[in-house]
């Protein structure tokens, strides 16, 4: 007999395998979308810092990447501590989906 | 063969406790259940066991010290009381909900206010629908036998949920009467070694314990949760059946006491039970075909067994050492339910008694028996719900 979908469950809901939260696609909350504004970065890595999940992307040369928006919920916590250059921000919130 | 002993309740939990040497014993005293720690935690420091014995500094820190260290994969026990049960509240849903199979010794006694230290059993009905797994006891030996049995029946691998053995505070935990210990190698073999499902200390296979379960999921957890709670009195009567072969000492779900042809009925929980058999044998020397029904599993409650041992009374009164405000005791809204599945239907009253171990006296059993009778000859009843040994 085959077993009903809530039987196939994991005893106790334990998580059987490692590092399983990146595949917990986060980005879908979002109703605020950042924007990186490349010419206003200095490269400070504040936005990557503060950032509560795993959304800013680094490259190998230790650069700020554009941002990983399956895991960005749009909090606007980067753009807020963005102090961009010359009183340009480098980070912007826009709407999601326009 | 065991040796017969003179101890309290809480001697002889601890002692079961001794027998078993759980891996990790987490636990606040509160009394009444501060001597039964107190005498392990003696064993412990005499090296008569070799559990971890982690001293918190509360009950909530308690369960969450065992649950933590079930889920490493130990073997873990702790035992407490009424507030010390009600501030462990949140973390008894996790011990249910994450599988884990804590056993607790819960001695049962009044909540506050105003604050009482005696026996009833509100502690014991507030986690009621925690999950765990709850088996009351009518007497230190009881009490002893049931704490054996309850690690194999948390433990056994179709189950792997939380169970609470409840013993009435100071009416058992702390009178002496004659218990009949098992011999230690049969108390070993009997609960047999400890086997670990998933633990975290298992390194070559990391694994996460606490995730967290939206409405995509949640709903069919819970299902899973109930259908584990059907399964155990099947493992329970298997249990008992192995405890029978080794002690001679025969459990059930409930106890029937001149139940099979009664017309009139009891039912009733833990220590009043015994005074009530009593009272039960001088009105069947009258000729008056009374009978009781004890629970012994109030979690999960066996509602089609018990209609079944109840389907032939005329009427019942349930007594509760317990009280839920502006309803029914909850001893009687269970009895009420499973009698809902009966074609007969019987004349059903309610008692609620002994709260903050007031004395439960033979005369409150013979008023309930002598109105039992009225309404089983008239079929009429009057107040449904009352108190009994009130001051009036």
């Amino acid at each position: 007999m085959s077993k009903k979908f809530w039987e196939t469950l994991p005893q106790g809901s334990v998580v059987l395998e490692a590092g399983s939260s990146a595949k917990f696609k986060t980005g879908t909350w979002r109703s605020m979308r950042p924007k990186w504004i490349e010419e206003n970065c200095i490269q400070c890595m504040f936005c990557w810092i503060y950032c509560p999940d795993m959304s800013i992307k680094v490259t190998a040369e230790g650069k700020r990447a554009e941002f990983d928006y399956d895991y960005c919920k749009g909090c606007g916590i980067c753009a807020l501590e963005c102090p961009g250059k010359k009183g340009n921000k480098a980070i912007v919130m826009e709407e999601e989906g326009k | 063969m065991g040796k017969i002993v003179a101890v309290t309740g809480n001697e002889a939990c601890a002692y079961a406790l001794k027998q078993i040497n759980p891996d990790v014993c987490a636990a606040y005293p509160i009394t009444p259940a501060t001597d039964l720690m107190q005498r392990f935690s003696g064993y412990v420091s005499n090296g008569q066991v070799d559990t971890e014995l982690v001293l918190v500094e509360s009950e909530h820190s308690a369960m969450s010290a065992c649950i933590g260290a079930a889920a490493a994969g130990g073997r873990v026990a702790t035992a407490t009381s009424s507030q010390g049960l009600a501030l462990m509240w949140e973390m008894l849903y996790i011990a249910a909900g994450t599988r884990l199979p804590i056993v607790m010794p819960l001695v049962n006694r009044a909540l506050s206010a105003p604050l009482n230290i005696h026996g009833d059993h509100s502690d014991g009905m507030g986690a009621r629908d925690t999950g765990w797994i709850q088996i009351y006891s009518e007497n230190a030996q009881e009490a002893y036998d049931n704490l054996i049995q309850s690690f194999r029946i948390a433990e056994h691998l179709e189950i792997r949920t939380p169970a609470m053995v409840c013993m009435d505070g100071f009416i058992v935990s702390h009178s002496i009467e004659r218990v009949e210990y098992i011999d230690d190698a049969d108390v070993k073999k009997f609960v047999g070694k400890f086997q670990a499902v998933h633990p975290l200390l298992d390194l070559e296979h990391p694994k996460s314990y606490g995730p967290l379960i939206l409405t995509d999921l949640y709903h069919e957890y819970k299902r899973a949760q109930h259908e584990v709670m059907t399964k155990v009195s099947g493992v329970v009567l298997e249990v008992a059946a192995e405890f029978e072969k080794m002690t001679g000492r025969k459990y059930g779900l409930f106890e029937s006491y001149r139940l099979e042809d009664a017309e009139i009925a009891i039912v009733v929980m833990s220590s009043a039970a015994g005074t009530t058999k009593d009272i039960i044998d001088q009105y069947r020397d009258k000729g008056v075909k009374v009978g009781l029904l004890k629970p012994r599993m109030f979690r999960p409650f066996p509602f089609t067994q018990i209609a079944e041992a109840l389907k032939h009374v005329k009427a019942i009164a349930v007594l509760d050492r317990a009280d839920s405000f502006g309803g029914y005791g909850p001893l009687f809204s269970e009895i009420a339910g499973a009698v809902m599945s009966m074609d007969t239907k019987p004349a059903m009253i309610n008692k609620i008694f002994g709260l903050g171990g007031r004395d439960y006296l033979p005369d409150q059993a013979e008023q309930v028996i002598d109105e039992l009778i009225k309404i089983a000859e008239t079929g009429k009843v009057g107040a449904i719900k009352e108190y009994i040994g009130v001051r009036e």
